[in-house]
């Protein structure tokens, strides 16, 4: 198969996968969530007003015209108005994609360079006392609640030391800096162990190939194996979990943004959550199931210009 | 004659030391292995303070107050009070059982969902096969953080919001490997055996082939385990944790409020408490696929 139908094979089947999700949404929101009325109306809402209500959300049509307006905003990004805000929810999301990368950017590649570069080194020298000991440290680091990293953070380094702005956010280039260290410091916190770990095993993965011990009889050194053998082959694995979080990243950080009062899109699901906004929460779903599927397609194509292997299976 | 065969009979070799089966070495690799024998003991531990919770043997009274509020950890009270002076020591104690029941639940729903589908999709193949890919490809392709709160949030407050949430997200993993394995074992002579000895496809799968693919259903139990554990924290924050008894998620959420004040006991023991028996898990998941993955062996 030569690579143009089979990315074409590969976007064909995003069809079915993006109808699912549209399918799994509709389900989640549209048939199984309560009815909004009481939620928007109030209790002593009279029965005009919610017919009136239900007319205007388009919850009163048939459920297959429902699950329809589902598809359509997967593909126009046209999903209404917040509940709470009365503000278009692509505006929001417009607004808050910059404070989210700008603390999601820079986590990316700080994280993944340490994270590889000691998955690197570990694997160098594995089995050795470094190599125990890093992994137990990652272990021991994922073991703790990424709340509970937030809620100390914040306390100790912001407000008891002083060291960072406690919250707060200032949009544009040099300003948004200081109200980003910590969060991104803590972030890098969080996820250094799991990505850590993750590149260790798929460098170790190789490292135990016959190729490497081909290599080593030649007489090639252990760091140009390392680096000339081992990485390139590591890096199918490696570019697909790179790969894949590049989509999260203009979702930002859930948590954290809430916690940091970042006007991010991490943020503004959460207040969503907590004002029962509905649209907004199916929009972020939306956002993120699209996002993840594209970026899917991405990491797919270019596996096979790595390893054309890949294209037979 | 007869004395010839008894001669021959003498010459067979005496019966040769059987072989180590797969749990056999998995059993002698964590025995000798002293992190993961503590990892399991510290595991016993947890398990059997929840049972004494749940039995009420134990910190049944963990909602009575015994002393003023939010007093510091000190001689009387070994993690200090809460807000409504309750004892956090017991709040902890309590939240092991609530902690278990996470893990528990989730690991079973998802242990259910995950092996039938998986299964099935591997036995058979063809159309189920493709439905099952398209269904996990279509749960996953929702991140899991979004696809949690989206349900959670639909089913609104309460403990069985939280069991059912995490559990009906975590199969995929299970569910993906299942099926690998099974494609792998379905045409292995064992299982050829079981055909002709006329066993159904049920009983085929059931019987002969889950049994012997069961070490990847017990690493993937104390991964969904831990997580578990660690996302319940997350639905507490959301105000969809658990509801009328205390849980690690809760007590740290509710630190949120009380660190301004230099609360720091209640984040400080639901971590602690949450961060041993997390960490167990992972060295216990390590050590069990070391021990069981016939890849690895002898590595």
């Amino acid at each position: 198969m030569n690579l143009y139908s089979y990315i074409l094979r590969r976007l064909l089947y995003v069809i079915p996968v993006l109808l699912g999700v549209c399918f799994l949404i509709f389900i989640i929101f549209n048939v199984v969530a309560p009815d909004p009325a009481y939620l928007l109306l109030g209790r002593h809402a009279t029965i005009e007003q919610i017919a009136t209500l239900h007319r205007e959300l388009g919850i009163d049509r048939p459920f297959w015209e429902q699950y329809l307006a589902v598809v359509k905003t997967a593909f126009t990004f046209d999903f209404g108005y917040s509940w709470s805000s009365k503000q278009q929810i692509w505006e929001m999301i417009k607004a808050g994609a910059g404070p989210s990368l700008s603390i999601t950017v820079p986590l990316f590649v700080i994280t993944n360079t340490i994270a590889i570069s000691i998955a690197l080194l570990v694997s160098f020298y594995r089995g050795k006392f470094i190599d125990k000991a890093v992994l137990l440290i990652s272990i021991a680091m994922m073991s703790i609640s990424s709340l509970a990293y937030i809620l100390f953070g914040q306390y100790f380094f912001a407000y008891k030391l002083g060291l960072f702005e406690i919250s707060g956010y200032e949009p544009g280039f040099p300003h948004f800096i200081p109200y980003v260290i910590l969060p991104i410091i803590l972030y890098v916190a969080i996820s250094w162990g799991p990505d850590t770990r993750f590149y260790r095993s798929v460098i170790l993965d190789e490292v135990y190939q016959d190729y490497v011990r081909t290599a080593r009889a030649k007489g090639v050194g252990e760091l140009s194996i390392m680096f000339k053998h081992v990485l390139k082959n590591a890096m199918i694995p490696i570019l697909t979990y790179v790969i894949i979080q590049i989509p999260f990243l203009i979702l930002g950080l859930l948590l954290a943004e809430a916690f940091f009062s970042i006007p991010g899109l991490g943020g503004i699901t959460i207040k969503a959550i907590n004002t029962s906004d509905f649209p907004v929460i199916k929009a972020m779903t939306i956002l993120s199931a699209v996002g993840f599927i594209i970026f899917g397609v991405i990491t797919d194509v270019l596996y096979t210009v790595v390893d054309p292997r890949m294209r037979l299976k | 004659m007869t004395t010839a065969t008894e001669t021959m009979n003498l010459t067979v070799p005496k019966k040769q030391k059987a072989s180590k089966s797969l749990w056999q070495h998995a059993f002698s690799t964590i025995v000798k292995d002293k992190l993961a024998c503590t990892a399991l003991i510290v595991v016993a531990i947890y398990f059997f303070i929840a049972l004494m919770t749940f039995l009420g043997i134990i910190a049944n009274d963990w909602g009575a107050t015994v002393g003023p509020s939010y007093a510091e950890p000190s001689a009387d009270y070994i993690f200090g009070t809460d807000i409504f002076g309750r004892s956090v020591f017991l709040k902890m104690i309590k939240g092991a059982e609530t902690a278990v029941a996470i893990g528990l639940v989730t690991s079973a729903i998802s242990l259910v969902i995950g092996t039938t589908l998986g299964a099935l999709a591997g036995y058979f193949g063809g159309l189920i096969d493709e439905l099952v890919v398209w269904f996990y490809t279509t749960f996953s392709s929702i991140p899991f953080i979004m696809l949690l709160v989206a349900i959670a949030f639909i089913m609104g407050k309460g403990t069985s919001t939280v069991f059912i949430s995490l559990g009906v997200t975590s199969w995929v993993g299970l569910c993906r490997i299942v099926r690998g394995e099974v494609m792998k074992h379905k045409d292995r002579e064992y299982s050829q055996a079981a055909s002709a000895l006329g066993a159904g496809h049920l009983r085929k799968i059931f019987k002969h082939i889950l049994p012997n693919i069961s070490h990847v259903l017990i690493i993937n139990f104390s991964l969904t385990f831990e997580s578990a554990i660690k996302a319940e924290v997350i639905l507490s924050y959301l105000g969809l944790g658990v509801q009328g008894r205390p849980s690690w998620g809760t007590m740290i959420d509710d630190s949120k409020l009380e660190l301004a004040r230099g609360v720091w006991w209640q984040l400080g023991a639901a971590t602690l408490a949450m961060f041993i028996i997390v960490l167990a898990f992972n060295i216990l998941g390590d050590a069990l696929r070391d021990a069981l993955d016939p890849k690895l062996k002898g590595k």
